[in-house]
């Protein structure tokens, strides 16, 4: 027995990060370094107005005054920002009207990694939004939203467009000081995803941004902006990869979402960044932050990640449920192996009345990773009769992985009801015995087990983001018992 | 000679935001005051023990002062109690020895010996004293004349965090406290119950330290109270230190009841070696600040730490309950259980800790931390903390917080039960569970009454002793008849 296991390891960890590709672009890059001046570089290049230069300095000075945070149970080597290339681009003509005008090596790097830009993808009905080395490089199914009056479209599009959109919303959420991460993001944040679902709108196809990052040496400074209006509904995905450097890279993405009466947002990510090789050199830092507002009555925002990629993952999804009765839904599955490490959860900020919301979090560390669950439920004073739910859940794998919880519980008033719940557990002798004795060999037995011990949170994610999980995690785990 | 100092803190803590001058100055002054009174401090050390208090006192003076921006301390404020002046007193005040006689406390029915500290001094009218089964029960001064050698193995060498401020300041100032020490092979039917009074009439700031041993194969059933007689106020920063040997097994109870103006700064460590068993069991019932420091050290396999607390209050009081256990050896069992009604402007903060250390197979390990908020000012904070490392283990935690039953009330209502008496029954039914937990009878019936009459106001801390020991036990129930039910 336990040298099958043994050979089921070497398979897991045999098993090679298939999206580790470069493609050779001509990418246009800033110098390496931050200072004022790069900022005013990368404002000049997207020939951006003022106001945005002006926002940008602004949270660089912030930036300057504030401290890498150390309270994450994250081992997080020394950044040396000066080393990192703040802008990157893959070098294009001006405006691109038709596919046809896209660089054909952009175009193969998107179709190897399953994202088809072509129109052919009308049959998935999604729309996608691709970014490249943090500048967006093609918007599909623009034409076709219009129609219904949504805005879906690069960042950098919607300052030039819709910068009355931009200012009223942008930072509205995640203000640009909020974080160190944060802060350095709305510095230097070079492009990312604008979406806009008017009154009364059923998106009628999933929203899709994919991000790529692939010059070596540069950092992705993604920022995503989704503003549901009143009554509208949209469905919205990000997958992310990267090609395999033995240096580490970082990214530091914001995402903002407004959900207004009776809107409904519903985010999906699969996070399959490079996670760094067996001995743990290399691999993308991932420090994100992530937070939505529901801001009118019977809102709703659901959350729902699947983590399987990055060095280091510093990601917490939250949400701020202001409008009375609105509802937040946050699922996790986060997988770390070798020499990962994951700090993530999700807040929970109840400010109105009769609000709801739920976190359900899987954590499963194999190898020699290290996994934490930290998350915050606050109920304020006036949010009367709130709810929430929350269950955290970690499976291990090996017994020289770690598994954490660190819930945070903060209640004031007398009519909300907090529940929290969580277990550690490895997979017993005994399920596997069950398995093994009606001729299900180890191995399927294991995806078998941690395909069920995932599944609440993956069925919440759209079908085909599911199938790409579910295969995520057969990769990065199959029979790492040992 | 009555010799006592003002520790000026007005002037030196408070207010975050000029805290590095002002905590200098607090660190010198607290220095100072320890190099003034050196020879009162040292007066019963041995070389050793004077050599750690040096340390205690070098780690101290690099330590940073506990504010909110410390992770450990983010929802207990003591900028306010520490913005008064205390007294600090380094010999016992002459009169003690006559409120220590005043103030017996004889739980009905309980086989104990009682010993009483006022003001965080001894009362005992001779040193040590040994019982008839072996077991040495005294001052911890005392000890330090008589065992230096048993003092020097135990002193200050469970888990200390190196960076605790409060833990070090003890360590480096400590005098008095108590000191049992239980040989192999006892299984002791006494209980030994401490009592410790806060009566001045001033401020005034006091460092117990205690020390208890177990022997293998025995067995001490300890019970630690906390009560003030007037409304001054008062900083205990206390520290105890409970070393169990192979087999040995430990029955503690503290039972808090202090005034609205008190501080408590309680700090209990535990020393588990092999197949050594620990109930712990805190009963918060009054108290301005209270925080229960209770930190396990699993050092042997085979061990079981259950430690479970019950708080109820009210007012403005605080209660703060930090859970560390360190499961440093494989199959041991941990269990917590921690219960709170929280009314009024109340807060609490629960926050538990699990470690696992890595090759710490086979580890289970619970926890539990219930509260009901019966109003909306009241304010609770938890934090249920996993940290594992090791596989085969069984872990699990869990956390609500919520109100009283609706139906439940109704149900009772509609029997019949005024509002008030429903509501008494579900309270106390909730607080039930830990009480239940307590296994000597009499004292579980004791802390019974007790916590009846604190969930109808009635226990209070007032001029006469709190605790009303002397008086017989009177049947308190509720005035419901249950037969309706």
């Amino acid at each position: 027995m336990k040298a099958g296991k043994d050979k089921i390891i070497d398979e897991v960890t045999q098993n090679d990060y298939k999206y580790g590709f470069v493609t050779d672009i001509e990418t246009e890059t800033a110098k390496k370094g931050l200072t004022e001046e790069t900022i005013r570089f990368i404002s000049k290049k997207k020939n951006e107005p003022e106001f945005m230069l002006e926002y940008r300095l602004k949270a660089y000075k912030k930036w300057l005054s504030m401290k890498m945070p150390e309270w994450a149970n994250l081992k997080i080597p020394e950044i040396e920002y000066q080393d990192i290339i703040f802008y990157a681009a893959p070098k294009k003509r001006e405006d691109l009207d038709s596919l046809d005008e896209v660089d054909p090596e952009l175009l193969n790097t998107f179709n190897k990694l399953g994202i088809s830009l072509d129109e052919q993808k009308k049959l998935a009905g999604v729309a996608v939004d691709a970014v490249m080395d943090s500048v967006s490089v093609k918007t599909t199914f623009s034409d076709t939203l219009a129609k219904h009056g949504i805005i879906f479209c690069s960042f950098s599009e919607a300052v030039k467009n819709h910068p009355e959109l931009i200012k009223k919303y942008m930072s509205s959420v995640v203000p640009s000081g909020d974080n160190y991460f944060a802060a350095l993001n709305s510095a230097v944040f070079s492009d990312g995803s604008f979406c806009y679902i008017p009154k009364g709108v059923r998106c009628p196809i999933e929203l899709s941004t994919y991000f790529r990052i692939n010059a070596a040496n540069t950092g992705q400074f993604e920022r995503t902006l989704i503003i549901a209006e009143e009554g509208s509904y949209v469905s919205y995905m990000e997958g992310c990869t990267a090609p395999q450097r033995d240096e580490n890279q970082l990214h530091a993405a914001i995402v903002e979402i407004v959900a207004h009466k009776d809107a409904e947002v519903k985010y999906s990510t699969v996070q399959n960044w490079y996670p760094g090789n067996k001995e743990g050199k290399g691999g993308i830092f991932n420090f994100v932050t992530k937070r939505g507002l529901c801001k009118g009555e019977n809102s709703k925002i659901s959350w729902t990640q699947v983590e399987t990629g990055s060095a280091i993952t510093w990601k917490y999804p939250s949400c701020i449920l202001k409008g009375d009765n609105s509802n937040c839904e946050f699922y996790s599955v986060a997988v770390t192996n070798n020499f990962q490490q994951a700090d993530t959860g999700s807040k929970m900020i109840h400010l109105g009345r009769n609000t709801k919301s739920t976190i359900i979090s899987k954590g499963i560390s194999a190898g020699k990773s290290n996994n934490s669950y930290r998350g915050l439920v606050k109920i304020a004073k006036k949010a009367e009769n709130s709810r929430n739910f929350s269950q955290c859940d970690s499976l291990l794998m090996g017994d020289r992985c770690g598994a954490n919880t660190f819930p945070y519980i903060e209640a004031r008033n007398k009519s909300s009801i907090i529940e929290h719940e969580a277990t550690t557990s490895k997979i017993s002798e005994d399920q596997l015995f069950y398995c093994n004795q009606r001729g299900i060999s180890t191995e399927s037995a294991i995806g078998l087990i941690v395909n069920g011990y995932a599944k609440e949170v993956l069925k919440k994610l759209p079908m085909e983001f599911a199938v790409e999980a579910q295969k995520l995690l057969q990769v990065t785990l199959e029979g790492s018992v040992g | 000679m009555l010799n006592y100092y003002i520790v000026d803190m007005e002037k030196k803590f408070l207010k975050l935001n000029d805290k590095f001058n002002k905590q200098t100055s607090l660190f010198n002054d607290l220095i100072n005051l320890f190099e003034e009174n050196k020879n009162q401090i040292f007066k019963n050390d041995t070389k050793k023990i004077s050599e750690v208090r040096k340390q205690a006192l070098e780690k101290f003076s690099k330590s940073e002062l506990p504010t909110l921006k410390h992770e450990k301390w983010r929802d207990t404020d003591l900028s306010k109690t520490l913005s008064k002046n205390y007294k600090y007193y380094f010999d016992a005040e002459e009169n003690n020895s006559e409120i220590g006689k005043t103030f017996k406390c004889v739980v009905p029915q309980l086989d104990s010996l009682s010993f009483t500290f006022v003001n965080g001094w001894n009362t005992f009218e001779s040193e040590l004293i040994t019982l008839e089964d072996g077991i040495i029960i005294g001052s911890f001064s005392d000890a330090m004349k008589k065992f230096p050698e048993i003092v020097e193995q135990h002193f200050a060498k469970t888990f200390q965090p190196e960076k605790d401020f409060f833990s070090l300041l003890n360590t480096s100032y400590a005098q008095d406290g108590f000191f049992i020490y239980v040989p192999d092979n006892v299984n002791s039917q006494k209980s030994i119950q401490i009592v410790n009074i806060i009566n001045n009439d001033e401020n005034i700031f006091l460092q117990p330290r205690n020390l208890v041993i177990i022997g293998k194969n025995s067995k001490l059933s300890l019970i630690h109270c906390h009560d003030s007689v007037n409304q001054k106020n008062s900083f205990t920063n206390s520290v105890t230190e409970i070393f169990l040997n192979e087999n040995s097994n430990i029955d503690y109870y503290k039972l808090q009841n202090l005034n609205n103006q008190s501080t408590l700064l309680n700090h209990t460590n535990f020393y588990q070696n092999t197949n050594s068993n620990i109930s712990s069991n805190s009963i918060s019932l009054n108290g301005g600040l209270i925080r229960n420091e209770t930190c396990v050290e699993i050092e042997g396999e085979g061990c079981a730490a259950n430690v479970y607390g019950l708080f109820l209050m009210d007012d403005k009081q605080h209660i703060d309950n930090h859970i560390f256990i360190d499961h440093k050896k494989s199959n041991c069992v941990s269990n917590e259980l921690f219960k709170g009604i929280l009314d009024d402007n109340a807060s609490a903060v629960f926050n538990g800790h699990v470690l696992v250390r890595q090759d710490s197979q086979k580890t289970e390990a619970f926890q539990s931390n219930k509260n009901i908020l019966l109003t909306d000012t009241a304010k609770i904070n938890t934090k249920p903390f996993l940290e594992i490392y090791a596989d085969d283990v069984k872990c699990s935690h869990g956390a609500t917080v919520g109100q009283l039953d609706n139906e439940a009330l109704f149900y009772l209502r509609s029997r019949g039960i005024s509002e008030n008496n429903a509501r008494m029954l579900l309270m106390y039914a909730f607080a039930a569970e830990v009480i239940n937990k307590i296994s000597i009878e009499p004292l579980k019936n004791r802390i019974d009454d007790m916590v009846k009459k604190r969930l109808r106001g009635e226990l209070s801390v007032c001029d006469q002793c709190v605790l009303h020991c002397g008086t017989p036990e009177k049947e308190i129930d509720f005035e419901i008849d249950l037969s309706k039910i």
